[in-house]
């Protein structure tokens, strides 16, 4: 379990932040699968293709064009199969109410976006600590929601 | 397939040479295969020497698997850092889950004696093996414990601090918010409205409702 890299799904549609979120998540200590799409369409069409594993993670920006962040979230957490996907919201919309509602919908995560690449990349390798510590210490799920 | 065997026989003398090939690496991969399979264990072998079992397995086939192997010469290398690694966050976690509250010693020193090596040590293997420090996952458990308890809300957040060797409230909720970003009470108010125990949105006249059973500051 230690050894195998963590699956993780971006769905941006600022060419921009996926290059800065893959430089950051390169330079985390945990090991990842990283797989990047457009936007909410392409990442629910993703998902349901069977070729593709159950990730362990995926991060939402909030504004995408066809599909947004909190459809994607609603339909995501619609599915019992997917209980287990640690949602990562990752905006940068963050008024307290806006945040409270996507937990409330079931993301685990909230990520407010940092514009300092240092500051992204701590705050992505404190994310995957986390979620790595959730795993494999079988912490209960339920309770799993953290505001950063 | 990488046997061969070359048989050598000499007609007048009852002699017989054979000369085997083998590839090592295959050899040992039948093996750890055959005795996996024999014990009724699930797994997937991956390069390096790395075994991953699918399912639970008991401390006496481990024990079974490893004597099997040791005849072939085969060690189990990782298994004793992992499970010091495992019984380090049993230790924490019971350690947290007990009725009667943390220990009064000091926490590194009982670590120690229940795990039955030097802190040091431990902290160390942890370090390198959990992404994260024994320091910082005593943190996330007690905050793990801490929403349990909210959540069953049979206590109040001065009793949970008490029970968690907080020296406050102020400082339960300071390291609830660190940790989780989040205040006790909104917390409490996120799941129960995941859970649609309320309907209410933020804002509303509820939370001074929970803010007042929990002794809590709220924002």
């Amino acid at each position: 379990m230690a050894n195998k890299p963590l699956d993780i799904i971006l769905a941006e549609d600022d060419e921009d932040d996926r290059f800065f979120f893959k430089e950051a998540i390169e330079k985390v200590k945990i090991k990842t699968d990283l797989t990047m799409v457009n936007d909410g369409v392409e990442l629910m069409e993703y998902l349901k293709n069977p070729e593709n594993g159950k990730p362990h993670v995926v991060f939402l920006d909030l504004n995408m064009p066809r599909k947004g962040g909190i459809e994607c979230l609603e339909e995501i957490r619609a599915n019992k199969e997917y209980n287990d996907v640690t949602i990562v919201i990752y905006s940068t919309s963050a008024s307290d109410n806006d945040i409270e509602e996507t937990f409330v919908k079931g993301a685990n995560i909230y990520i407010r976006k940092p514009n300092d690449f240092k500051i992204l990349q701590k705050v992505i390798s404190e994310v995957l600590s986390i979620n790595w510590q959730y795993h494999t210490s079988g912490l209960n799920k339920e309770h799993f929601v953290l505001s950063i | 397939m990488y046997f061969f065997i070359v048989l050598v026989t000499l007609n007048t003398i009852e002699i017989m040479k054979l000369y085997v090939k083998y590839d090592i690496h295959y050899a040992v991969n039948v093996i750890i295969r055959e005795k996996l399979t024999e014990l009724g264990l699930e797994f997937e072998l991956g390069g390096l020497g790395e075994i991953e079992i699918l399912n639970e397995i008991s401390e006496t086939k481990l024990l079974q698997l490893t004597s099997y192997l040791n005849h072939y010469g085969i060690d189990i290398v990782d298994n004793l850092k992992s499970t010091l690694v495992q019984k380090t966050k049993d230790v924490i976690r019971e350690m947290i889950y007990k009725e009667e509250g943390l220990p009064t010693s000091k926490i590194s020193s009982y670590i120690a004696e229940k795990v039955n090596r030097s802190y040091g040590y431990l902290h160390n293997l942890f370090a390198e093996n959990t992404y994260t420090s024994i320091g910082n996952y005593i943190i996330m458990q007690k905050i793990e414990r801490a929403k349990q308890l909210i959540m069953e809300g049979d206590l109040t957040l001065t009793e949970i601090s008490y029970k968690l060797s907080y020296s406050s409230v102020a400082h339960l909720s300071y390291q609830f918010k660190k940790t989780t970003g989040l205040t006790p009470s909104s917390f409490q108010r996120i799941i129960k409205r995941r859970r649609g125990e309320i309907e209410t949105a933020p804002g509303k006249e509820i939370i001074t409702n929970l803010a007042s059973t929990n002794a809590s500051n709220n924002k």
